[in-house]
């Protein structure tokens, strides 16, 4: 018996119920805890679908770094959930119909069979010996060179602002701060000291 | 009659899945529109079932070049979340809240 659809159905209903959860927590904690829990599932689907290193990666980089990265955050500020909750309620009507539509349209278009006559059937397994890190290294580092070069761009600059919009500490350098500059008063830096030119004697 | 094209999983039942993630996370960020950290989640979702979508192409295709993509959608979002979240803690620097309703200053 073939375990791929149990394996598959197994961890979409996962997927779907952290999914629900994380959009339906009124915890300030458990949101980022079930999205972790997704994450995971889809790495699972993302395995079942060969793509061992994207699998991976998205568990090293997404649970390992944004998620821990996002529970800091939570954790950190002290947000209050439940006031920001009081009006839940009101956005279920707009919120399901939209929702459904959207899924009931992807759901008909994919559902006409418009990509099942030519990728109906999965592919034959990989032969002994392919490598997908192989395969997406040696596309990476040919084809997509300039593209991979502007990613790490993106980051530098995702680390630059990060830390610029954040960072408090002391400014020691000497610096020009116009606004002050321009806001200076003449009481601000002279002093007219009322002072007698000579002694006064008598 | 052989039914098991039902439910041996193929390319649709993995965009469905997509599909079905991508209309959760428009839900989420219509239901708690007033809370940023759960929207930027609910855009984590998001780009998650693209992901999805991406890979099983790239799987049924038979083309790796899909998840070259995903590679660089992984990337832009690591950004888009670390500056997203660099500029939620300033916001609550300055206004101690994050609630969406309290930033509506420009509107006064």
């Amino acid at each position: 018996m073939n375990i791929q659809p149990v394996v598959f159905y197994v961890f979409a209903a996962v997927l779907v119920f952290a999914a629900l959860r994380v959009i339906s927590s009124s915890n300030p904690v458990h949101p980022a805890l079930w999205l972790v829990l997704s994450f995971f599932s889809a790495a699972g689907i993302w395995l079942l679908l060969q793509a061992q290193f994207l699998a991976i990666a998205l568990v090293l980089v997404y649970v390992g770094a944004v998620m821990v990265l996002f529970l800091f955050v939570v954790m950190m500020l002290d947000v209050n959930f439940a006031k920001m909750r009081e009006q839940f309620k009101s956005y279920i009507p707009v919120g399901a119909t939209v929702g459904i539509l959207i899924l009931v349209e992807m759901t008909l278009v994919l559902l006409g069979g418009y990509f099942a006559p030519a990728t109906g059937t999965a592919p034959a397994a990989a032969a002994a010996g392919y490598s997908n890190t192989r395969a997406l290294g040696l596309l990476l580092y040919t084809d997509y060179a300039y593209p991979f070069e502007i990613a790490a761009v993106i980051l530098l600059v995702a680390i630059i602002a990060a830390i610029a919009l954040t960072h408090r500490a002391p400014r020691t350098s000497k610096r020009q701060d116009p606004a002050a500059q321009v806001k200076v008063r003449r009481g601000d830096r002279l002093r007219v000291l009322d002072m007698p030119a000579e002694k006064n004697e008598g | 009659m052989d039914l098991s094209f039902i439910w041996q999983p193929t390319l649709t039942h993995y965009l469905v899945l997509g599909a079905i993630l991508f209309a959760i996370s428009v839900i989420g960020i219509f239901l708690n529109r007033r809370n940023v950290i759960l929207m930027l989640m609910a855009i984590e979702l998001m780009l998650l079932a693209v992901n999805l979508n991406f890979i099983a192409f790239s799987h049924y295709l038979n083309d790796p070049a899909g998840q070259v993509f995903v590679f660089f959608i992984l990337t832009v979002a690591a950004a888009e979340s670390a500056i997203g979240l660099a500029i939620l803690v300033l916001l609550f620097r300055t206004v101690r809240s994050i609630d969406v309703e309290d930033l509506a200053t420009l509107k006064h």
